[in-house]
């Protein structure tokens, strides 16, 4: 007698695939994604993307354009190389000017030994690529030129971008604890924890958002060192953020209290912080992740902003807002556009994820299709 | 409508008074004090920075000097004296307020003006290039920083050889008397501070306008009108756009605070005569009285703004009702 396998039961999809398989249909969504992991992956890389250091000046070599890469040198193909330049005087203005050299090509190497950076806690002067300085150490390769100290832009802008894209990440997670917490106790006890809460609120959000920032942020010292500098300015957009959460939060942990499962959990003698961390903040986890993503560009906008206006991020820390501080001068974003070239990660940064933050929320919602 | 409308701005007053309380708390926090800059210059002895500290008030524990100046302020108006420039605080904003709240006002008209069309258009027409392009546009709005903006116009200006950038007027016209020169001279200057501070809005307005609108467009009224052979500029302006529009009234309200930030820092960036400047100026140089008096006045002008919005809605739709 031989038995029949019992029939496979037909496979049905986890929710989480299905949603997985409505965000694929999203392309910007798809694509936003992806920028999203090639930015983080350069900013962790930093380092060793960066032909230079951060805080290397080259002398002589002080606003310089970004220099163009050629593959044909004299109508021959040659592998890529740049020119290396000349300081020459503008014919009418006599203003300094530098001039490509172009008798000489200076090729590019790649994998090359350069100056020493920290990655991940090892000292190494591995680089991607770079160009030899040659003998009279004057020649380089500035892919976004220089600022006005001769620092190589590249390098900043990826070593900034380090800031930029933690400084949300991190602001994100601080205010979304207290406003998880806040909303948490609000909406589960009611009363006049409630009411406090609520009143604590409604005075946050009226007040003018920059205006507070802008007070909030000059309350950190001048004399910190830049790591702490960096986290009182998390500390300060998280201070303001938490609110508008919070208030959300509470709703859902109001309709979620009325829930079997709560009460269940509340009958058998678990903890009202057990019954909120373990019981209802997990049914509103999507709605959290999605809420996260959405508001991540707001935390690099003011970041960015406030190291624009010089009350943010400090020297030698750099971020793109503190690069773009370069260019604030009205004169000077004339002369060397090129100093806006950090704006451009920005916003591709934040449109990336403001890309994958919309394609998330039409993935988990469901009910809308 | 006149009491519900004098109950919000009683219903304001408490929330002000906390806010100029946590205001100034946060101004108080700050490391060093105004006085603080006399102490490294050689000019000036020790009795003589202590006298001013006694002069202006700042020897005195900070409860008292909140306790004077909200006192002068509910009793006489008087916002206090502003230590950097040696005047009464109302004299310096006086002027900037003005302009402070024409930028805000222009910037907010002239996106209402781009972007309802926009979002009626692209609601009518989801598939086409121009549709596609305004969507794309909105991103854009929503991804790139005002100061970025502003930036990036200015570079272009002075690429293609204008020098209009930076201030309200040409220096030829500042002390000019009115007339359409200036007039041109003073639109020549702002449309970059205007465009700057208003993109973000344009988007988000566009964005709105057009969701609702195609909610709009899928009720039942909208088919009988359509039913009943009304044209179709009725349809559109009379029964879709008329209901439409009314959550982009709430929305102007909570645009307010981007408004205002906006115009902030444009104003720095573009040397603007608002209050801009002047607040961040004041923070840095801890003219307590000058950002006090700033930080709640942009409360201030959010306050208002909310409750004009308010009161908008009611009159645009007559099925919201404030008793």
């Amino acid at each position: 007698m031989t038995t029949l396998p019992a029939p496979a039961a037909p496979a049905t999809p986890s929710p989480f695939a299905l949603a997985l398989r409505r965000f694929r249909k999203s392309r910007l969504g798809v694509i936003g994604g992806w920028l999203l992991a090639a930015l983080y992956l350069s900013a962790l890389l930093g380092g060793f993307l960066a032909p230079y250091g951060i805080t290397t000046q080259h002398q002589g070599f002080e606003y310089q354009p970004p220099q163009a890469l050629h593959v044909m040198f004299q109508g021959k193909p040659m592998r890529p190389f740049v020119y290396g330049s000349k300081t020459g005087r503008d014919p009418v203005t006599f203003a300094k000017t530098s001039v490509p050299d172009t008798t000489t090509p200076v090729p590019i190497a790649f994998f090359v030994r350069g100056e020493p950076y920290n990655f991940l806690g090892l000292r190494t002067t591995w680089h991607l690529f770079g160009v030899d300085p040659g003998p009279d150490n004057n020649r380089f390769y500035f892919p976004f030129g220089t600022d006005q100290l001769g620092r190589d832009l590249f390098s900043r802008t990826l070593v900034g971008g380090q800031v930029s894209l933690t400084v949300g990440v991190v602001g994100i997670i601080i205010s979304f604890t207290i406003g998880i917490v806040m909303g948490g106790l609000s909406g589960y006890y009611g009363g006049r924890t409630d009411n406090l809460i609520q009143r604590l609120i409604e005075v946050l959000l009226s007040f003018p958002r920059l205006p507070i920032l802008l007070a909030l942020s000059t309350l950190i010292p001048a004399s910190w060192p830049s790591t702490y500098v960096y986290l009182g300015i998390v500390a300060v957009l998280a201070l303001i953020g938490w609110a508008s959460l919070a208030r959300v939060v509470r709703g859902q942990v109001l309709s979620a209290r009325q829930v079997e499962y709560v009460s269940a959990a509340q009958a058998v003698g678990a903890s009202d912080l057990r019954v909120i961390l373990r019981h209802i903040v997990p049914n509103l986890s999507s709605f959290l992740v999605i809420t996260a993503t959405l508001s991540l560009p707001g935390y690099i906008l003011g970041e960015s902003t406030l190291s624009f206006l010089g009350l943010g991020i400090k020297e030698p820390m750099t971020s793109w807002g503190l690069l773009l501080k370069d260019a604030g001068n009205l004169q000077t974003v004339g002369l060397y556009p090129w100093l806006l070239l950090p704006g451009l990660f920005l916003f591709v940064a934040v449109l990336a994820f403001n890309f994958f933050g919309d394609a998330l929320r039409d993935a988990a919602d469901t009910q809308s299709r | 409508m006149l009491t519900y409308t004098l109950r919000r701005i009683l219903g304001m007053l408490p929330t002000l008074l906390i806010i100029s309380a946590v205001c100034f708390t946060v101004i108080k926090l700050q490391p060093g004090s105004f006085t603080d800059q006399y102490l490294e210059d050689p000019r000036f002895t020790k009795e003589t920075v202590a006298a001013i500290t006694r002069q202006l008030g700042l020897d005195q524990p900070a409860i008292v000097q909140y306790g004077r100046w909200l006192w002068g302020v509910v009793t006489r108006l008087d916002f206090g004296f502003s230590f950097a420039s040696n005047a009464p605080v109302i004299t310096q904003i006086g002027e900037r307020l003005g302009w402070t709240v024409f930028v805000a006002l222009l910037t907010l008209l002239l996106s209402w003006l781009v972007a309802v069309p926009l979002g009626i258009y692209t609601a009518f027409n989801r598939n086409g290039l121009a549709a596609s392009v305004a969507n794309f546009l909105g991103y854009v709005g929503l991804a790139i920083p005002d100061f970025l903006v502003a930036l990036l116009l200015v570079s272009l200006t002075l690429r293609l050889g204008s020098s209009n950038v930076g201030g309200l007027f040409s220096p030829a016209m500042i002390d000019a008397p009115w007339s359409w020169a200036r007039v041109g001279d003073l639109l020549a200057h702002l449309w970059i501070p205007v465009l700057a501070v208003g993109l973000e809005g344009v988007a988000g307005l566009m964005r709105q306008m057009r969701a609702s609108m195609l909610d709009v467009l899928s009720q039942d009224y909208v088919r009988t009108a359509r039913a009943k052979g009304a044209a179709q500029q009725t349809v559109i302006w009379r029964h879709a756009v008329r209901n439409a529009i009314n959550p982009l009234i709430s929305l102007a309200g909570l645009s307010l605070p981007t408004l205002i930030s906006g115009t902030i820092v444009i104003s720095i960036v573009m040397n603007l005569p608002t209050i801009g400047p002047l607040l961040y100026e004041s923070l840095l140089n801890k003219d307590q009285y000058t950002a006090l008096t700033l930080l709640m006045l942009s409360a201030v002008l959010l306050l208002i703004g909310n409750l004009l919005a308010d009161l908008a809605l009611a009159w645009a739709d007559p099925r919201v009702r404030y008793s």
